[in-house]
């Protein structure tokens, strides 16, 4: 029996408070056994090792506008090798001069990237601004209009290149992952097993090998007298290799569609083409977006791979500061740097990713 | 009340055949689920099928809009033959709505979206009009404050409701239900049948996998019972309930109406 009193009583119960203050959080997070006390205590001590050390040698002691000779005199850190060659890092060996037309077409990117993040303008002028962008940033790079002075693309380096074959590859890998996702479950046994071919055989070699075939074999079929430019070479293999994996990604998630939505979509007399982009895609890559974001987070990466071919990437123009006697001994400053430029791309990627998730909740 | 309606429903049917099932057959692997069916079903006639589980009668259903394919026999739906040509399968479910037993709304999409989906891209209605019918037939069932939430926001009642104005907002001449009410809590169950009723009141041809014997009394023009993948008996309502031929019918009915 439940009377009243019982039940007014039980209103008034509230969860024990079993964290107070300062100490009860302390207790309950880092001294809550014993095995988590010699943690915490082994964690202080070497926090209290490293922390201020490297305050010291990134901050105190550190040089940010002298030569090599007066950072190896001043001891600490030497952001100066960052700073006295930020120019050949970031744009390699684009004239210097013109170096303001990447930087122009890295803004122009830049403010792209962001518009398109944002669900509200995904429409058909956006579509518009992208390939007005795209026409002005290769004008930009290319030059050899409007009074601006041609640019080989062998100049092109540094970080507008790392950014050329990142976003151009991952935005042409996603689509083509999809497609080759949807392939793979074809009912029409041609399709299917070329995309299970293709798939499967991807997965199974490193990108290295991709980007030494597209330097170095694939230039032996073409007919004689015609080349195509390396970077493109090294673009398509990271598209297809990237591809290959989102490919199975997608694949992972189509399967977690139940069968009922496909088959409510097809009672409504949807056809096969109306039904995956508006019933099942939107559903099967929103699952999917954790994985996917994963998988372009480490193409992001892997495009530093190019330097084994020869492109000067954003990693290989460093390391080429590097071996500059005048700098040498500060690569750990240097490869901060890049890890820092790294670093940004990454994590607005998943934060990204994160967001997007939580826009499209929907309650299931 | 019994047959209060089918009385209402007899001024208007039979019309002329909509669905000629004959001499169908088909199979799962080497399983022979349906056995030589043979079912006509009239504009404005409201058919249910009842039987135990496994008995094929969700198959049979599904055979109507080739969400299932059958290897033998002949289906005949608003003059249009089922073949393997896509054409006319599209053309056969654009007139025929399905509701199903999970509901199957696009969890993705708003309410209104899962309402006016169907109309815009297959229909070709302009979106605004799609809305409008949307809005309508939401009020029809009840629900029309609801439009704007998403399906994981609603309970299974809802749902449900909300799934058959989305097959009544392609203006079908048939809607079949694929067990209706048998994934809801017991207390939705009648505002999901009401819908029902007042769909079959309207003249709504209706074919109905059900065990809802109360709305088979008030709504139907004839019962079927299937076993085995056969259809063993067929009445109307009164009759089936109170004279059942079969022995299996009547072990069936012993077992439901307990």
């Amino acid at each position: 029996m439940v009377d009243s009193s019982q039940s007014i009583q039980a209103e008034q119960l509230k969860p024990p408070i079993t964290r107070i203050g300062v100490i009860g959080w302390l207790r309950a997070n880092l001294f809550s056994s014993v095995f988590n006390s010699v943690l915490t205590i082994v964690t202080l001590y070497f926090l209290w090792k490293i922390v201020p050390a490297f305050v010291r040698w990134a901050f105190i002691d550190s040089s940010w506008d002298t030569t090599g000779a007066a950072c190896r005199a001043a001891g600490g850190a030497c952001w100066s090798i960052v700073t006295k060659n930020i120019r050949f890092i970031i744009f390699g060996f684009f004239p210097y001069e013109s170096q303001w037309r990447p930087l122009v077409a890295m803004i122009i990117l830049f403010i792209l990237l962001l518009l398109s993040s944002n669900r509200r303008f995904w429409k058909k002028s956006l579509g518009y601004a992208w390939l007005l962008g795209l026409v002005s940033m290769g004008l930009l790079l290319k030059g050899g209009l409007f009074g601006l002075s041609s640019v080989e693309s062998t100049k092109w380096s540094g970080l507008p290149l790392t950014l050329l074959l990142s976003v151009f590859g991952l935005t042409a890998a996603y689509p083509l992952g999809i497609a080759l996702a949807l392939g793979r479950q074809s009912r029409m046994p041609a399709i299917k097993s070329l995309c299970i071919v293709y798939i499967e055989t991807i997965r199974g070699v490193p990108l290295i090998s991709l980007l030494f075939m597209s330097s170095v074999m694939f230039p032996l079929f073409l007919p004689e007298g015609i080349t195509i430019n390396n970077i493109l070479r090294a673009q398509v293999a990271i598209i297809l290799f990237t591809a290959a994996y989102i490919a199975e990604v997608v694949r992972g998630g189509l399967q977690a569609i139940g069968r009922g939505q496909y088959e409510a979509a097809e009672s409504m007399g949807l056809n096969y083409y109306q039904k995956m982009r508006l019933i099942i895609l939107p559903q099967a890559l929103k699952i999917v977006i954790p994985p996917t974001v994963g998988i372009l987070i480490s193409a992001f990466k892997d495009t530093s791979l190019v330097v084994i071919i020869g492109l000067y990437d954003l990693l290989k123009t460093t390391q080429s500061t590097l071996s500059d006697p005048r700098w040498m001994g500060f690569s750990i400053e240097a490869y901060i740097f890049i890890a820092l430029i790294y670093f940004a791309g990454c994590f607005s990627m998943s934060s990204y990713s994160r967001r997007l998730e939580r826009e499209l909740y929907r309650g299931n | 009340m019994d047959n209060e309606l089918q009385k209402n429903g007899d001024d208007r049917s039979p019309g002329e055949p909509i669905i000629e099932i004959t001499e169908m057959h088909k199979w799962f692997g080497d399983f022979h689920v349906l056995k030589n069916i043979n079912l006509t079903v009239h504009k404005g006639e409201r058919i249910i099928i009842c039987g135990p589980s496994g008995s094929g009668k969700s198959t049979l259903i599904r055979c109507i809009n080739r969400l299932e394919e059958h290897q033998k026999g002949r289906i005949i739906v608003d003059g249009i033959e089922l073949t393997n040509d896509l054409k006319n399968i599209e053309k056969i479910r654009e007139e025929v709505g399905m509701v199903f037993q999970h509901f199957n709304l696009f969890p993705h999409l708003s309410i209104l979206e899962n309402l006016t989906l169907g109309p815009v891209w297959v229909r070709k209605v302009p979106k605004a009009e799609a809305e409008e019918t949307a809005m309508y037939y939401l009020e029809k069932v009840h629900i029309a404050e609801q439009a704007l939430k998403y399906p994981g926001q609603l309970s299974g009642g809802q749902q449900q409701r909300v799934a058959i104005a989305r097959s009544l907002c392609m203006r079908p001449k048939v809607m079949l239900f694929d067990e209706p009410t048998s994934a809801l809590d017991p207390e939705m169950i009648k505002e999901v049948l009401d819908v029902m009723i007042d769909l079959a009141r309207e003249g709504m041809t209706m074919i109905v996998v059900s065990h809802e014997m109360g709305f088979a009394k008030s709504a139907a023009h004839r019962v079927l019972f299937m076993d085995e993948g056969e259809i063993l008996e067929e009445n109307i309502p009164v009759e089936f309930f109170e004279n059942p031929q079969h022995e299996r019918t009547k072990l069936f009915l012993s077992q439901i109406l307990h």
